[in-house]
């Protein structure tokens, strides 16, 4: 297993957010996790990398196992030079153009000198097809090709594994296919990925693993086909006949 | 007009334009550029919540921001030997200015760090930034283009509130056009020309102020 998460809880004030949940993801798997509104997908996601601190629960990463709720500041960092984070608004920096955004990372945070950095810099725009927008300001891109850049900016890290908040849900309908592209394309050569999404194709068709959740808890994981065939639990079934019929 | 008013309306120009450029633009530059030391620190000191720190410069800013220029400097210069503390006109001018100035600014530039959009700094945190390298990077380049126009224009109040600084005896423009009056009984004439003066010098400053926007101009938003 390369990375799993085991027994998170968080509670914000008194709301108790994630029950104990648990989750792994293998080398090279898509795992996406879907749930309705407020149940607890994002701060989840958040939890894994610190962005929001755990009460408790443990992550084993590459066989090393690290408490959530108490991990140092050396292990943070060290879990987070081998994540990357995709999300939901993008959050570029918008006082750097696009190649800039993706070199901002290895230039700074890793000290790799400029020109390697441009290089791979350029390497990941192409790859998520907006090398010819290099140059330009995140304001002057449209949502789409934003989180193209800020994809691109995950990948030029080199991660073990890629974190996806609902990377389509700001986004103009007709601008949702561009992005799940780009990500398709990623999983297709390997890439480890964690998707939240309420992308019903793409948890179905790309993705080698499902995880529902609801409530702070996973109700109810597996194959896509298992999942979308035919799910144990009456609240997945529920849950998936109502995104069906809105799609 | 006569030709002696004439005359001293040129004659004094250039003996008040001199102390202004020997006393305020000096005394606007220096005060204002500790002022910004100031509130760059007070502002930041916030921003990074250091709590211990916090209700210092709130008191502060609230006593500074809530008493008139004129007390301040009547206290720093005139109030002060009391206690046995006495420093010449100069230096207490700059140090009220500075001290006034940067509770000032240190709101504006405290607003303005907080407009930036957060989820830029769990980007730089998720890319393996530290939080020195995310505010050096991201956050002041971005805070700086906010509150350039603002502190521009606390700049050119600042010119116009050094005119305060003749009643600590300050030789600044203003005190230099009252001795001229005393001796040439034409008020009415040389206060306007000295306000011109001012007028000349906040109209260069906001030229500058718009050059800069420009060249600041928010990263090709259009
Ligand atoms: N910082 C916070 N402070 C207080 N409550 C929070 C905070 N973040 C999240 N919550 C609450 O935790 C619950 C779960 O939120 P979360 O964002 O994880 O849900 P989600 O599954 O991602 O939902 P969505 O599909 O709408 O994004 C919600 O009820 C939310 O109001
Ligand atoms: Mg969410």
């Amino acid at each position: 297993m390369m990375l799993e998460v085991n027994h998170v809880r968080k509670s914000f004030d008194s709301a108790e957010v994630l029950k104990d949940v648990s989750i792994s993801v293998e080398k090279g798997e898509v795992v996406s996790i879907l749930g309705p509104s407020g149940s607890g997908k994002t701060t989840l996601l958040r939890c894994m990398n610190f962005l929001e601190r755990a009460d408790s629960g443990e992550m084993i990463f590459d066989g090393r196992r690290i408490d959530l709720a108490a991990a140092s500041d050396r292990e943070i960092a060290a879990i987070r030079k081998k994540t990357a984070f995709v999300f939901q608004n993008y959050n570029l920096f918008l006082n750097k153009n696009a190649l800039q955004n993706v070199t901002e990372g290895l230039v700074i945070a890793r000290k790799m000198d400029r020109a390697k950095a441009d290089e791979i810099g350029r390497q990941a725009l192409a790859k998520v097809g907006m090398l010819d927008w290099k140059d330009s300001y995140p304001s002057q891109l449209s949502g789409g090709q934003q989180q193209r850049v800020a994809i691109a900016r995950a990948i030029a890290v080199d991660p073990e594994i890629i974190y996806f908040d609902e990377p389509t849900s700001a986004l103009d309908p007709e601008l949702t296919g561009e992005v799940l592209d780009v990500m398709r394309t990623l999983a297709d050569d390997g890439m480890t990925m964690l998707v939240v999404t309420h992308e019903m194709g793409f948890a179905r068709n790309v993705s080698s693993k499902v995880c529902f959740m609801e409530g702070g808890v996973v109700v109810e994981s597996g194959t896509p086909e298992k999942i979308f065939g035919d799910p144990e639990k009456d609240r997945t079934r529920e849950f998936l006949g109502i995104l069906e019929k809105e799609q | 007009m006569s030709e002696r008013l004439i005359n001293i309306i040129i004659d004094s120009f250039w003996k008040i334009l001199l102390p202004g450029l020997k006393m305020t633009v000096p005394l606007t530059v220096i005060s204002f550029a500790i002022a910004m030391v100031i509130a760059v620190l007070c502002a930041l000191a916030q921003f990074a919540d250091i709590k211990p720190l916090k209700p210092v410069i709130r008191f502060y800013i609230w006593v500074i921001r809530g008493t008139p220029l004129l007390v301040q400097l009547y206290v720093l210069f005139y109030g002060l030997p009391n206690i046995g503390i006495t420093l010449d006109p100069f230096p207490s001018a700059v140090i009220v200015f500075a001290i006034n100035e940067g509770a000032y600014a240190s709101e504006t530039i405290r607003a303005a760090l907080e407009s930036v959009p957060s989820g830029q700094i769990e980007a730089g945190y998720c890319v393996g930034m530290s939080y020195f390298q995310i505010m050096r990077r991201i956050v002041l380049p971005q805070a700086f283009r906010t509150a350039f126009p603002t502190l521009g224009n606390e700049l050119i109040s600042m010119v116009k509130d050094t005119s305060l600084a003749a009643n600590i005896t300050v030789m600044e423009m203003f005190m230099a056009t009252q001795r001229i009056v005393a001796r040439t009984y034409e008020p009415l004439a040389l206060y306007i020309e000295v306000g011109v003066i001012y007028l000349i010098f906040s109209t260069v400053l906001t030229r500058l102020q718009r050059y800069g926007e420009k060249r600041l101009a928010f990263y090709g938003r259009r």
